[in-house]
């Protein structure tokens, strides 16, 4: 062992003389930013002044510097690791760009929603014609042999209403509604509802494939259910009983459908994306059009629960119901039109 | 060593700030991600059965007359629970839940831009078919006594599928993560720490090392000698002191290991230090 080097000592004192006095001199901007970012995580940004709202980029980037410096100088772990945590929270923050909640609001309204509705048009047409295939496939099922029904539809959900029931029962299944519970009913059947959507959703990510046979499926229902009433000599009654609520409720399963198949399409062919990429582009077009179809399902849910039960005449029934299609379609579609000509 | 240093690379990923300077994020581990969720389901449900308990006791306090608008609001807050509780709070500015916050991490997009509202809602309905589908599928057969071995064992099979998804990539993707554009990293909130070389200690200024005996080891040992001394266990801090002394040819007495100890920390640290100035990096002991 040599003898300790006087010379060398002291070298090592001055190194760490500067990264003391490194450290002392940016401790305050660092304690400055954690405060202040303590502070706008738990509140609004409102509640700083208009000073502490300028000098939050201002600490961010001295405390990125340090962070540089304490790399490339220092050797003390729990000090980088500190200034590591404290600059990923303030990129988080400061990156986050965030809209206010008004602004996020007002433009899905008038901009994402109906956006996104519009880049599905492909998935939709297909996800409407699926439902039309399994209407038709139901009622020509239960036409062909009654035992399809019940393997169709439910018990629970018939509620009495088959092949066999008589065109008097059907009747009042139409019009007379059960008015002791009409709004808890109707909560109901928006949870309900937009359980199934989310599932029609979610489901597309196999490939789709679940997704085209809940809409097969769903469309199927319907047309057993119609048969049944056709046959009796009430489809226009029971359109009408449909109608009310049902354009907005089948459109929005269908979009939700539409939301899932564009998952599981683009997962399947991601074209010149990776997969991965494809798959996340896909998703957050399908959620926003999600949000968009529980909105749908809230209406549908009203209707259903409230006007239904409160309206019996086939005439006005169809007529909202045509109206709602009416207003999604020209939400949807044409709203984009209306406004590129007033710019 | 080399394994677990291999292991802790393995989840660091690199992000770039607009600035150029790489913040290096830790990806959550499966395990974390787990614990989080549990915190959130024990959350949920504790909400769910309060908000139940608060509408049976209005039930029997306003009597049966006042039943629809309890069940609508209990309606409307079991389904708020249910799907957007997860929404709201990864939608928030610290883009975790309550039991993501406890634990230290959360949402990030992938791509290292902000979070947006529409990734938040993709991740989160994906957990429909991750958690809680199979969940009804099993709960529904078994309400209508009609839960039989296959269908369970199908539900186990599915739920299994989606749960331990995130094992089978590289970057611990839920499939909503990959849907969404996300993943789960960590965010501890750490507190400034005292620095360990500026400590003063009377005793250990006794100490004095030479330049080999600063030389016996690297950058890796001091970040050890660092977590010793920092953790401050005297049993740690004996057996530490006496590998040192025995390495570089000094024994402190039993009772010096601290003090001996802070020196050789400070005293090594200024001295790779040094040679990092110098644009020489000692990564450990075994480079020369």
């Amino acid at each position: 062992m040599t003898a300790p080097v006087p010379g060398d000592a002291r070298r090592g004192d001055a190194v760490r003389q500067s990264l003391a006095s490194f450290r002392r001199e940016r401790e305050a901007d660092w304690k400055a930013f954690e405060a202040l970012l303590a502070r706008v995580e738990k509140r609004a940004p409102r509640t700083l002044s208009e000073e502490e709202l300028l000098s939050l980029p201002l600490l961010y980037r001295s405390a990125l510097s340090s962070l540089s410096v304490a790399r490339a100088t220092s050797l003390d772990s729990a000090l980088i690791a500190y200034l590591e945590s404290l600059s990923l929270r303030g990129y988080f923050y400061l990156y986050g760009a965030r809209r206010g909640l008004r602004q996020r609001i007002a433009d899905f309204f008038l901009h994402d929603w109906p956006d996104a509705i519009r880049d599905l048009w492909r998935e939709t047409l297909v996800s409407v014609a699926l439902m039309f295939v399994g209407i038709g496939a139901g009622a020509w099922l239960v036409a062909s042999d009654k035992g399809w029904f019940d393997a169709i539809i439910p018990s629970g959900l018939a509620a009495g209403r088959g092949p066999d029931a008589s065109a008097e029962m059907l009747r009042s299944m139409l019009y007379d509604g059960d008015n002791g519970f009409l709004s808890g009913f109707a909560a109901y059947l928006f949870t309900h509802n937009v359980q199934v959507a989310i599932l029609a959703f979610a489901l597309g990510f196999a490939f789709a494939v679940p997704t085209v046979l809940l809409m097969l499926f769903n469309g199927c229902m319907l047309g057993a259910l119609f048969q049944v009433y056709w046959a009796k000599g009430l489809g226009m009654e029971l359109g009408g009983w449909l109608a009310i609520h049902g354009t907005t409720e089948l459109f929005a399963i269908a979009l939700a459908g539409a939301a899932g198949m564009r998952i599981g399409t683009r997962i399947a062919f991601p074209g010149e994306l990776t997969r991965m990429t494809a798959a996340a582009h896909a998703g957050r077009t399908a959620a926003t059009a999600m949000v968009g179809v529980s909105v749908m399902l809230l209406f549908a849910g009203l209707l259903e629960g409230i006007g239904r039960q409160t309206i019996t005449s086939d005439v006005t029934r169809y007529a909202i119901g045509t109206g709602m299609l009416a207003l999604w379609i020209g939400y949807f579609y044409l709203f984009q039109v209306v406004r590129n000509g007033n710019r | 060593m080399a394994t677990a240093r291999r292991a802790a690379l393995a989840t660091m990923r690199s992000l770039i700030t607009p600035e150029g300077v790489d913040l290096q994020v830790k990806l959550a581990d499966a395990g974390t991600r787990a614990a989080a969720f549990l915190l959130d389901v024990v959350f949920i449900a504790t909400a769910a059965i309060a908000v139940t308990m608060v509408a049976l006791f209005g039930v029997t306090g306003f009597g049966t007359d006042r039943l629809q608008p309890l069940f609508i609001v209990w309606i409307i807050a079991i389904f708020f629970l249910r799907n957007v509780y997860f929404i709201a709070f990864e939608a928030g500015r610290r883009a975790s839940t309550p039991g993501k916050r406890i634990i230290g991490i959360r949402v990030a997009s992938r791509n290292g831009a902000g979070l947006s509202v529409d990734q938040v809602i993709a991740r989160n309905l994906m957990r429909e078919i991750e958690v809680f589908l199979p969940l009804s599928i099993i709960a529904g057969r078994s309400g209508m006594g009609v839960a039989d071995t296959l269908t369970t064992v199908f539900g186990l099979v599915w739920a299994l599928l989606f749960a331990l998804f995130p094992l089978f990539n590289r970057d611990r993707l839920r499939i909503g993560d990959l849907l969404a554009g996300t993943w789960v990293v960590e965010a501890p909130k750490r507190t400034l720490m005292e620095d360990l070389s500026a400590r003063k200690d009377p005793v250990a200024k006794t100490f004095q090392f030479s330049h080999a005996q600063l030389d016996a080891y690297g950058i890796a040992e001091l970040h050890k000698l660092e977590e010793v001394l920092r953790r401050d266990d005297y049993f740690a801090l004996r057996a530490v002191a006496e590998t040192i002394g025995r390495k570089i040819g000094s024994t402190p007495q039993a009772h010096d290991a601290r003090p001996f100890l802070t020196a050789y920390y400070g005293d090594l640290r200024a001295h790779l230090e040094r040679k990092l100035l110098l644009g020489k990096r000692k990564e450990d002991k075994h480079q020369r």
